[in-house]
Parts: C-alpha cells; sequence; structure tokens
C-alpha cells in the first residue's frame, strides 16, 4: 500500500471519494447505485441482528412482562382478564415476598461485599512482581469455569448440616456444628460462599489490569512522601480504584439481585428450603410460574417489582459511590493542602 | 532521596542501573516480593482448586467410604470409573445432555463472534447517521436485567413452538451486547483504515470489505470472545431449565435432574459434577491464558 494521504476519521467509501479515483473503466450506472446502496445501507445492516435479538429477548419481553402481570394468566390456560394491580397487590400480601426479598439481599450483601474486598486485596498481592505471575492468575481464576448449579452441588455438601467437611473442620477447634440448611443466616453464607468462589477471582484479574494501569510514577512520588505500601495502598490504588470498584459493585448488584442457580439447586427439593430460609426472589418468580400455582400473572408481577428494586439500587449505588468518591477527593485535597 | 533518572545523568548509565536494582525502579514496586506473598497466594489457589478436587475425591469413592470421611482422604478412591459409569447410565439422558450443551455452547460461540464482529466493524469503521447514539444505547442495554423476561420469553417461545428446543436456548444468545462492544473497541484501535480503503478501491463491497479485512484482523479478540461465550453458554442454567426442561436436558439441566433423583447418593452425583466440570476445566488448561488476558483488557461478566 502506497498511500500518502493521511487517514481520515471515516472511512473514504462512506464519505464519498473526494479525490478521484485513478481513471480506471467508468463503471455502470446499475454499478454505482448499488455500490452507493450497499455504502448507504451496509452499516445498519450489520448492526441490525444486535437490535432484532435484542427486541426480541430484551425490550419486548419487558415491556410484555408488565402487560401480563395486569392480567389473570396461567402456565397453561393462557390470557385471562384484565386484573390491574392485583397480581402485584396479591404478591407483595404474601409473607413468602418478604422473605425472599430478605434473603436475596442477605445473601447479596454477603457475597458482594466480602468479594470485592477480597478481589482487591488479591490484586493487591498479585499486582508485583511475581515468578510464574500467569500461573497465579490462572490459579485465581480457575473457579470461572465450575458451572454454578456444579458448585452448589458441592458446597451443599461441604456444608452439610450434620457430619459435613466445614462442620467437622470446625469441630476440630471446638465449634459446635452450625446448621447450614436449618438456620436462616447460615444458609445464605453458605449460598454466598458458592457465589464468592465462583466471582472472586474474575473480580480479581478486573482489579489488578486496573492497579497496573495506575501511573507509576504516583507510587514514586508517595514513596518520596515518606509513604509504606500500606499508605500506597490506601493513599494512591483505592483511590486510582474507584471507577473499577463502581463497574463491579454495579454488574454485581445485577447478578447477585436476580441469583438462582445457586439457591435452586441447594438442596435437592429446589424451593428455598423448608421454611423458605434461602427462597430468592427469582427463586419465588420461578415457583410462582411453574410451580403449583401456575401463575404467569404473579409471576410477571414479581419479576416487575425486581426490575423496580434493581434500577433502584442501581441508581443508589451510583449516588452512594459518587459521593465517597467527592469525599474523598475533598479530604486528599485537604490533607494535601495541610502538609504544605 | 537522589531520583534514579538524575543518579543517570550525574554518574552516568551504569551507575544508575546499579542505583534502579537496589532500589527497585519505581518505589519498589518492581522488586521480587518475598515468600509472604507466595503463601498468601498459595492459599487463594488452593481455595479456588480444592472444591473441584474434592468433588472428584468423592465421585471416585463409594457411599460407605464417604459416610465414614466427612473429610475425604486427599487420595481418591478406586470407584470413579464405576460412579461415572454409573451416571451415564442413569436416566437423566445423559449422552442427550452432553450433546446439547456442545450444540448450544459451538453455535451461541460462533454467532456471537460473526455477529458482534459485523456489528463491531460496522461501529468502529463505517460511518453512519446515530452510530454514537446506536452504540451508546447497545451499552446501556448490558445493564438491562434480562432474566427478569423469561415469563414473556416463554410465552413467545411456546407461541413460536420452541418450548423444549435447543433453538429456544440459541436464538436469544445470538448476539450479545457485551460482544459488539467487545468487537467495536478492538476494530477500532487494531483495524487500519488504509486496509479498508485498500480494499474498496479494489472493488470489494463492503460485505467482502468485512469478511476479507476485518474478520481477519478481528481474530485474536474474536477467539477470546469465542472463549468467553463459550464458558457462558456451558454454564448457563436458569432459560434452558425453563424452557428446555427434563425432556431435552443441557449438561447443567441434567446435573439438576441427577440431584433430584439421587440425592443421597452422593458419589454419583459428584460423579455428575466431574464429567460436566471436566470439559471446560481442560479447556481452561488450554485456552486460560486467552480468559485472563481477556477479563484484564476489560472484560465483562456475560
Amino acid at each position: 500500500m502506497a498511500t500518502v494521504t493521511p487517514p481520515r476519521q471515516g472511512t473514504p467509501a462512506a464519505d464519498g471519494p473526494r479525490t478521484p479515483a485513478p481513471p480506471r473503466t467508468q463503471p455502470s450506472r446499475l454499478r454505482t447505485t448499488l455500490g452507493r446502496l450497499d455504502v448507504r445501507l451496509s452499516p445498519y445492516l450489520y448492526i441490525a441482528p444486535f437490535f432484532v435479538v435484542f427486541a426480541l429477548v430484551g425490550l419486548f419481553p419487558l415491556v410484555y412482562t408488565a402487560f401480563v402481570s395486569m392480567h389473570d394468566w396461567h402456565l397453561l390456560g393462557g390470557q385471562g382478564e384484565f386484573v390491574g394491580l392485583d397480581n402485584y397487590v396479591d404478591v407483595i400480601q404474601q409473607p413468602t415476598f418478604l422473605v425472599a426479598l430478605r434473603n436475596t439481599f442477605s445473601i447479596f450483601l454477603l457475597s458482594s461485599v466480602p468479594q470485592v474486598l477480597a478481589a482487591i486485596v488479591v490484586a493487591a498481592v498479585l499486582d508485583a512482581n511475581l515468578r510464574a505471575k500467569t500461573f497465579w492468575r490462572m490459579g485465581v481464576l480457575l473457579p470461572y469455569v465450575v458451572m454454578p448449579v456444579a458448585a452448589a452441588l458441592i458446597f451443599s455438601r461441604l456444608f452439610a448440616d450434620g457430619a459435613g467437611m466445614i462442620n467437622t473442620l470446625l469441630g476440630g477447634i471446638g465449634i459446635e456444628p452450625i446448621r447450614w440448611h436449618a438456620d436462616t443466616l447460615a444458609s445464605h453464607v453458605a449460598i454466598a460462599t458458592m457465589v464468592n468462589f465462583r466471582w472472586t477471582g474474575y473480580n480479581t484479574l478486573i482489579f489488578l489490569a486496573a492497579m497496573q494501569a495506575v501511573p507509576r510514577d504516583l507510587y514514586e512520588a508517595a514513596v518520596i512522601d515518606g509513604a509504606n505500601r500500606f499508605r500506597q495502598f490506601f493513599s494512591v490504588t483505592v483511590p486510582m480504584l474507584r471507577p473499577t470498584i463502581i463497574f463491579v459493585v454495579i454488574t454485581s448488584t445485577i447478578g447477585g439481585l436476580q441469583i438462582f442457580d445457586e439457591p435452586r439447586m441447594y438442596d435437592q427439593y429446589g424451593r428455598g428450603g423448608a421454611d423458605k430460609q434461602w427462597m430468592t426472589i427469582t427463586l419465588f418468580l420461578y415457583d410462582l410460574g411453574w410451580g403449583p400455582q401456575k401463575s404467569f400473572g404473579r409471576a410477571a408481577a414479581v419479576a416487575w417489582i425486581l426490575f423496580l428494586i434493581i434500577v433502584l439500587i442501581g441508581l443508589v449505588n451510583f449516588a452512594i459511590t459518587r459521593r465517597i468518591a467527592s469525599a474523598g477527593d475533598i479530604a486528599r485535597t485537604k490533607k494535601t493542602g495541610g502538609v504544605r | 532521596m537522589t531520583s534514579v533518572p538524575m543518579i543517570r545523568q550525574t554518574a552516568g548509565l551504569g551507575a544508575a542501573r546499579a542505583a534502579a536494582r537496589r532500589r527497585g525502579v519505581h518505589g519498589g514496586m518492581d522488586r521480587r516480593p518475598g515468600w509472604v506473598t507466595y503463601l498468601l497466594l498459595t492459599v487463594v489457589v488452593l481455595a479456588s482448586f480444592y472444591p473441584i478436587y474434592y468433588a472428584f475425591l468423592l465421585a471416585s469413592s463409594d457411599a460407605p467410604t464417604i459416610a465414614q470421611n466427612p473429610v475425604p482422604s486427599l487420595v481418591p478412591g478406586p470407584h470413579l470409573f464405576d460412579n461415572l459409569g454409573r451416571v451415564i447410565s442413569s436416566d437423566i439422558r445423559f449422552w442427550e445432555s452432553v450433546l446439547n450443551s456442545l450444540i448450544v455452547a459451538v453455535l451461541t460461540s460462533v454467532s456471537v463472534v460473526f455477529f458482534s464482529t459485523l456489528a463491531g466493524f460496522s461501529f468502529a469503521k463505517l460511518r453512519f447517521r446515530g452510530r454514537r447514539k446506536l452504540l451508546v444505547f447497545i451499552i446501556a442495554t448490558m445493564a438491562v436485567p434480562s432474566q427478569l423476561g423469561v415469563v414473556p420469553l416463554f410465552i413467545v417461545m411456546r407461541e413460536l413452538g420452541w418450548t423444549g428446543k435447543l433453538v429456544a436456548v440459541i436464538v436469544p444468545a445470538m448476539v450479545t451486547a457485551f460482544g459488539v462492544f467487545w468487537m467495536t473497541q478492538y476494530l477500532d484501535a487494531a483495524l487500519p483504515f488504509e486496509l479498508i480503503e485498500a480494499a474498496r478501491v479494489d472493488g470489494c463491497s463492503m460485505i467482502r470489505t468485512f469478511w476479507n479485512v476485518a474478520m481477519p484482523a478481528a481474530r485474536p479478540a474474536a477467539a477470546m470472545l469465542a472463549l468467553f461465550t463459550f464458558v457462558a453458554s456451558w454454564t448457563n442454567f436458569f432459560w434452558p431449565f425453563i424452557v428446555l426442561g427434563s425432556g431435552n436436558p443441557t449438561l447443567p439441566v441434567a446435573l439438576q435432574l441427577l440431584q433430584a433423583s439421587y440425592f443421597k447418593d452422593y458419589s454419583l452425583i459428584m460423579a455428575g459434577v466431574v464429567i460436566a466440570t471436566l470439559p471446560l476445566v481442560l479447556l481452561f488448561v488450554v485456552a486460560g491464558r486467552q480468559l485472563v488476558s481477556g477479563i484484564m483488557q476489560g472484560a465483562v461478566k456475560g
């Protein structure tokens, strides 16, 4: 390629060739029209598949869920009569709904908070000039390829109520057996452990990438100011990771509040435990729609409620992280101001 | 404290190198870490490895041994192949589920890579009205919790007569917002305009330009995208569980059936877990490096 012209923003094809191409045979009129159509339409044609699929599995279901949620709608019988907000009222009044809401949040907090903290710490440990770098990184990521269903089966055995491995080990250091399935909080811890098992390493690598992007002269400056490793971590690394933390928190919120696989597989019945101790919202949704009630109307109502909750949490998340962010900024400027 | 660059200026390159070695060039960041670091990492890696090994230990054991030893011996037992055989001959349609998982994972990976690269090529290299806004829209859809649309999606699939058929799992996963975003970013940086220009001058149509120029240039990113899609598809449970059911299961659904019917038989269930996990662990051994760098280059949860 001996083109000397500097690269332009768009393709020349899209702008139409400004400088006439080297003299060649005049193309036929039809070909020119076709060529122009090709240039005009192709970009849209190429991105169309996404929008078709999104319309089918994203947008339409979301809207249609609202429609279904306002009808009597049986799994087999199909659309019944319009009932307005009855399904919502009905669902919210079911005690199981509140229990499911509580469980979902409890499991979510138990999985996201320790997970983000652990991921940051492990990433900080990995962010060194290690020997066999790739080995350690791969080792941390390994659980990512274990399907949640399999992880749930493994951990439900590890966390068996009677003589499970965890209880036996705890017994070794003098702790009474914990009823990992029967007790509400204990079951949440067990389920959160499955989630943490699978995702901590993944998030570690995201944080590690962010840490390696921190300009090294910031650390140099910190060292010159006499900061030790811990001070460097809290005053340089963590503030620089802020956007990544926000990103990880938001993605884990979206995923965490929809948790289904792990609680579904925590026992063989899959109905959230005898007393609904680990019934989550999505499990509740499934149970309403495909369980004994077979009420798509109510299941759809739950879906919309959960959607609103996720949006709300997303906004709160965003507001909090932003506030923390700006508070951090102010604190730091004050501090540096004081030093000077 | 004299900085290394200053030493380089005043005392020459050799002295600077020595100083850098002594101090670690960037405030101690490039020094080899001590054994505590390796100890910590060993603990973390063992924690991620042990549960998988635990499944393997139970799968190679038998019921009395499992009942007697809550903490299994670290040496595998002799019953692995018995238990695997029992999984295969149990009534969970084992081979069918493996085949189904494979078909779904391969087809979605191919489809996601193709359509995402196509869209990425368009977004990164072609000029059209509304380009920016559409791209932002696609990125925003990643925040839509898609699991919540299951009820109407199920209704649609039933109208189409697709319930219980693999197509119901494949079609919704044919192209993802993440894939489009990923390929757009990659092609934006990796595909020079001059190459497209050259192809166009040579008389290539748009689609030929895509196929002959963009596709080859996209190969490294496409391989990573394929890997991530494959893993996501292989491990996916919720939607296949709902729309396929026990009649035509994928592997995770088959595992659920296994648990439902043999929940007391841990060596059998864990044998199922081992079979379901092994292919991806092998894939991980071969391609884990790519997964690591894929995540570190900005992959997000699928």
